[in-house]
C-alpha cells in the first residue's frame, strides 16, 4: 500500500486568459504520487504552486494533459463526480483557514462528515477524534473568532482528516502563522500522515515546512526543476 | 435536510441582519393579512346591514323602476300583484314606492326622493313604526346622514313638494318623527321616508309600488308578470365592485411594503454571495457541488420568509386578535361616502387568507433568494477560495 501510486499527473499545462494573450501557469508538468507521502511542491510566488493543486484537489481543469486520481482521470469526470471525489477521498487546508465563523469548531470539523450522511453517533465519534488529534478537545464549543491562528489552521486540520481521506492538499498552511505554532501543526500533520497512511501534498515557499517534507518538487516557471527525496 | 440544517445555522449566525429582514417581511405579512382582515369583516359586516336594513331577502322591481334614473320613478311603479299581497298580507314581503320631491329645510330647496313603506313592517329594521301616532300631521322618518345634511331634528317639521300621478304639483308640511342610525348609506342620503298608505295617497297611486323588499329566508321567488325578481347578485353587484377595487388598491399598497422587504432580502443575498465567496469556494473544495450551494443560499434566503412566518404570528396575532375583538374606527365623515361603512369595522381573518398570504410571502421570498444565489453556479471554485471579487 505504501508505495501504490494514488496520484499521477500527466504533461500538464494550464494557461490563463490574460487580455488579449495567455498567461502558461505549468508547463508539461509529469509527476507521480504514491500513498502516504508527505511530498511540497516549493517555488516562489507565481511559479505555480496552487494552481497545480487546485488542479490535482479537481477545483480547476487543465488546459492540457490530465490528473489521475485514485484512477480517475480528471478529463472523464463530471462536476458532480469531482465534487463526490473531493468530499470522500480529499482533504484542504488553506492558508487563511477558511473556517466557517458561525459554526463552532466541533460543527466546522462534523461538516464532511454531514456531506457523507454519516450517522449522529458515528460523526461524533470521530469529530471527537479528529481534535483530540490536533489537540483541541477542550476547544469544541468555541466560534473560530474565539480561537488564535494556531488553533483555526489546526481546526482545518482536523476538519480535513476526520473522515480520513486518502489526500490531504495543504496550501500554505502555515504562512500566517509564527514560528512554535508553524512546528506544531506540521508535527501534527506529520503524526497523521504516519498513522493513517494520509497522502499529503503542501504547497509551500517555507522552509519550515520544506526541513519536514520527505519529497520536493521544486516548480520554476510552471515547470519542474528538481524532485527530491529528502527523506527515505 | 442538510441544506435546511446548514441554512438555518448560517441565518441565525447573521444576526441583526437576519432579524432585521425578518422583521420587515413579518410586518408585510402581519399587514397584508390585516388589510384583507379588514376588507373582508367590512364585506361581511355591510351585507349583513344591507340584508337587515335595504334588501331583506331580495326584492321584486318594477320592470321600469331603475333607482340610477329618477326619470323612471313616475313609470317605474305599478299596482302590487296578488302573489305579493299575498305576501305582503302574511308579513312575508313589504311594498316600497318612490317618487321624487322637494324639501324646504330652512328655506333652501333640496331634491329628495319620498319612499313609503309600512309602518307595521318587521321586514327590515327600518324604525317605520315611528311614523304611527299623530294622525293630523304626515309623519316621517329620515336617516342621520339626511338629518345632518338637512339640518333637521326630531320633531321639526318642514316642507316637501311633490307631483302626483297627474302631474299636479301639491305641498305639505311633515313632522320628523324619528331619526334613524343605519350603517347603510342607500337608505338615507336624500331619502325621506312616509307611511305607504300616505305616499300612496299623496301621489294618486293607491296600491302601488316601486319594488318590493322579501323577507330573508323566503325560498321561492316565483316569476310575476311586470316584476322582476333581483338576487343578492345584483343587489350587491355594486357593493362587490367596491370591495373588489379596494381589495386591489389596498393589496397593491402593501405588496409595495413586501417588495422593499423582499429587496432588502435580495441585497442581503447578493451581499451574502459577495462577502462569503470564500466560504462558497471552501463548501466546493469540502464536496458540495455548485448547484447544492445555489440550493443551500437560496433556502437560507427563503428561510427569511419561514421565521417571518413565525415571528409574525408572534407579535401578530395578538394584534390581530385585538383589532378583530374591538374594531377599527373608521375615520369622521365617513357616512357621507355613500356606500355601506360602519363607525367600526371588525376584521375577519380566514384561515385560508392567512395560508394564502404566508405562501405569497414565502413563494416571493424564495425567488429573489433564487436569483442571485445563481451566479454562485457560474463562480470557478479557485476564485471563490481566494475571495476574489467577481
Amino acid at each position: 500500500m505504501e508505495n501504490s501510486e494514488i496520484i499521477s499527473v500527466r504533461d500538464l499545462t494550464k494557461r490563463f486568459p490574460m487580455g488579449l494573450s495567455e498567461f502558461t501557469a505549468l508547463r508539461g508538468i509529469s509527476l507521480e504520487f504514491s500513498r502516504g507521502e508527505f511530498s511540497g511542491v516549493v517555488g516562489p510566488s507565481g511559479s505555480g504552486k496552487t494552481t497545480l493543486l487546485n488542479i490535482i484537489g479537481l477545483l480547476d481543469n487543465p488546459t492540457d494533459g490530465d490528473v489521475i486520481i485514485l484512477g480517475n482521470p480528471s478529463k472523464n469526470l463530471s462536476v458532480k463526480e469531482a465534487a463526490m471525489i473531493r468530499r470522500k477521498h480529499m482533504g484542504f487546508i488553506f492558508q487563511t483557514y477558511n473556517l466557517l465563523p458561525v459554526y463552532t469548531v466541533f460543527e466546522n470539523v462534523e461538516f464532511p462528515l454531514l456531506l457523507l450522511s454519516m450517522s449522529t453517533g458515528e460523526r461524533k465519534k470521530a469529530v471527537l477524534e479528529a481534535l483530540a488529534w490536533v489537540g483541541l478537545s477542550d476547544k469544541e464549543k468555541s466560534k473560530p473568532a474565539q480561537l488564535s491562528g494556531g488553533e483555526c489552521q489546526r481546526v482545518a486540520i482536523a476538519r480535513a482528516m476526520v473522515k480520513r481521506p486518502e489526500i490531504v492538499l495543504a496550501d500554505e498552511p502555515t504562512a500566517n502563522l509564527d514560528a512554535d505554532n508553524s512546528h506544531h501543526i506540521l508535527q501534527t500533520m506529520e503524526k497523521l500522515n504516519k498513522e493513517l497512511h494520509t497522502t499529503f501534498i503542501f504547497a509551500t515557499h517555507d522552509e519550515k515546512v520544506i526541513s519536514y517534507l520527505r519529497r520536493k518538487i521544486t516548480l520554476v516557471d510552471g515547470k519542474v526543476s528538481h524532485d527530491d527525496v529528502l527523506k527515505p | 435536510m442538510l441544506a435546511y440544517k446548514l441554512a438555518y445555522k448560517n441565518l441565525l449566525g447573521a444576526g441583526l441582519r437576519t432579524w432585521l429582514n425578518v422583521f420587515v417581511l413579518s410586518l408585510s405579512l402581519v399587514l397584508l393579512v390585516m388589510a384583507w382582515g379588514i376588507l373582508e369583516g367590512w364585506n361581511i359586516q355591510a351585507k349583513k346591514d344591507m340584508k337587515e336594513w335595504e334588501v331583506g331577502g331580495g326584492e321584486y322591481w318594477h320592470e321600469l323602476y331603475d333607482p340610477l334614473d329618477p326619470m323612471s320613478f313616475k313609470d317605474g311603479q305599478g299596482m302590487i300583484p296578488p302573489e305579493i299581497e299575498k305576501l305582503y298580507n302574511s308579513g312575508e314581503a313589504v311594498p316600497v314606492l318612490v317618487s321624487q320631491a322637494t324639501v324646504y329645510p330652512e328655506g333652501r330647496m333640496r331634491n329628495i326622493l319620498l319612499k313609503g313603506i309600512d309602518p307595521s313592517q318587521q321586514i327590515v329594521k327600518m324604525p317605520a313604526s315611528l311614523m304611527n301616532g299623530d294622525t293630523t300631521v304626515i309623519n316621517a322618518i329620515i336617516g342621520i346622514r339626511m338629518a345632518k345634511a338637512t339640518k333637521l331634528s326630531e320633531n321639526d317639521r318642514v316642507t316637501i313638494r311633490w307631483r302626483d300621478a297627474n302631474g299636479t304639483f301639491d305641498a305639505s308640511e311633515i313632522r320628523i318623527a324619528g331619526i334613524f342610525h343605519s350603517n347603510v348609506a342607500t337608505i338615507d342620503n336624500n331619502q325621506i321616508w312616509l307611511p305607504l298608505d300616505r305616499l300612496q295617497k299623496m301621489t294618486s297611486m293607491k296600491g302601488h309600488a316601486s319594488y318590493i323588499i322579501l323577507k330573508r329566508g323566503l325560498m321561492s321567488a316565483p316569476t310575476i308578470p311586470g316584476w322582476i325578481h333581483k338576487g343578492y347578485d345584483v343587489l350587491f353587484a355594486d357593493f362587490n365592485t367596491i370591495i373588489k377595487t379596494k381589495h386591489i388598491a389596498s393589496s397593491t399598497v402593501y405588496l409595495i411594503l413586501l417588495s422593499l422587504a423582499l429587496l432588502a432580502v435580495f441585497d442581503t443575498q447578493v451581499l451574502s454571495i459577495f462577502r462569503r465567496e470564500k466560504e462558497i469556494g471552501t463548501y466546493i473544495a469540502l464536496g458540495m457541488t455548485r448547484w447544492q450551494v445555489v440550493w443551500l443560499f437560496t433556502v437560507e434566503g427563503a428561510m427569511h420568509s419561514v421565521l417571518a412566518v413565525i415571528a409574525g404570528a408572534i407579535w401578530g396575532t395578538p394584534l390581530l386578535y385585538l383589532l378583530s375583538k374591538y374594531g377599527l374606527a373608521m375615520p369622521k365623515g365617513t357616512e357621507g361616502y355613500g356606500f355601506t361603512l360602519a363607525e367600526k369595522i371588525y376584521p375577519v381573518y380566514g384561515a385560508e387568507t392567512i395560508i394564502i398570504m404566508s405562501v405569497i410571502v414565502m413563494a416571493a421570498t424564495a425567488i429573489v433568494s433564487y436569483i442571485p444565489s445563481r451566479k454562485i453556479a457560474k463562480m470557478k471554485p479557485t476564485e471563490a477560495l481566494r475571495g476574489k471579487v467577481q
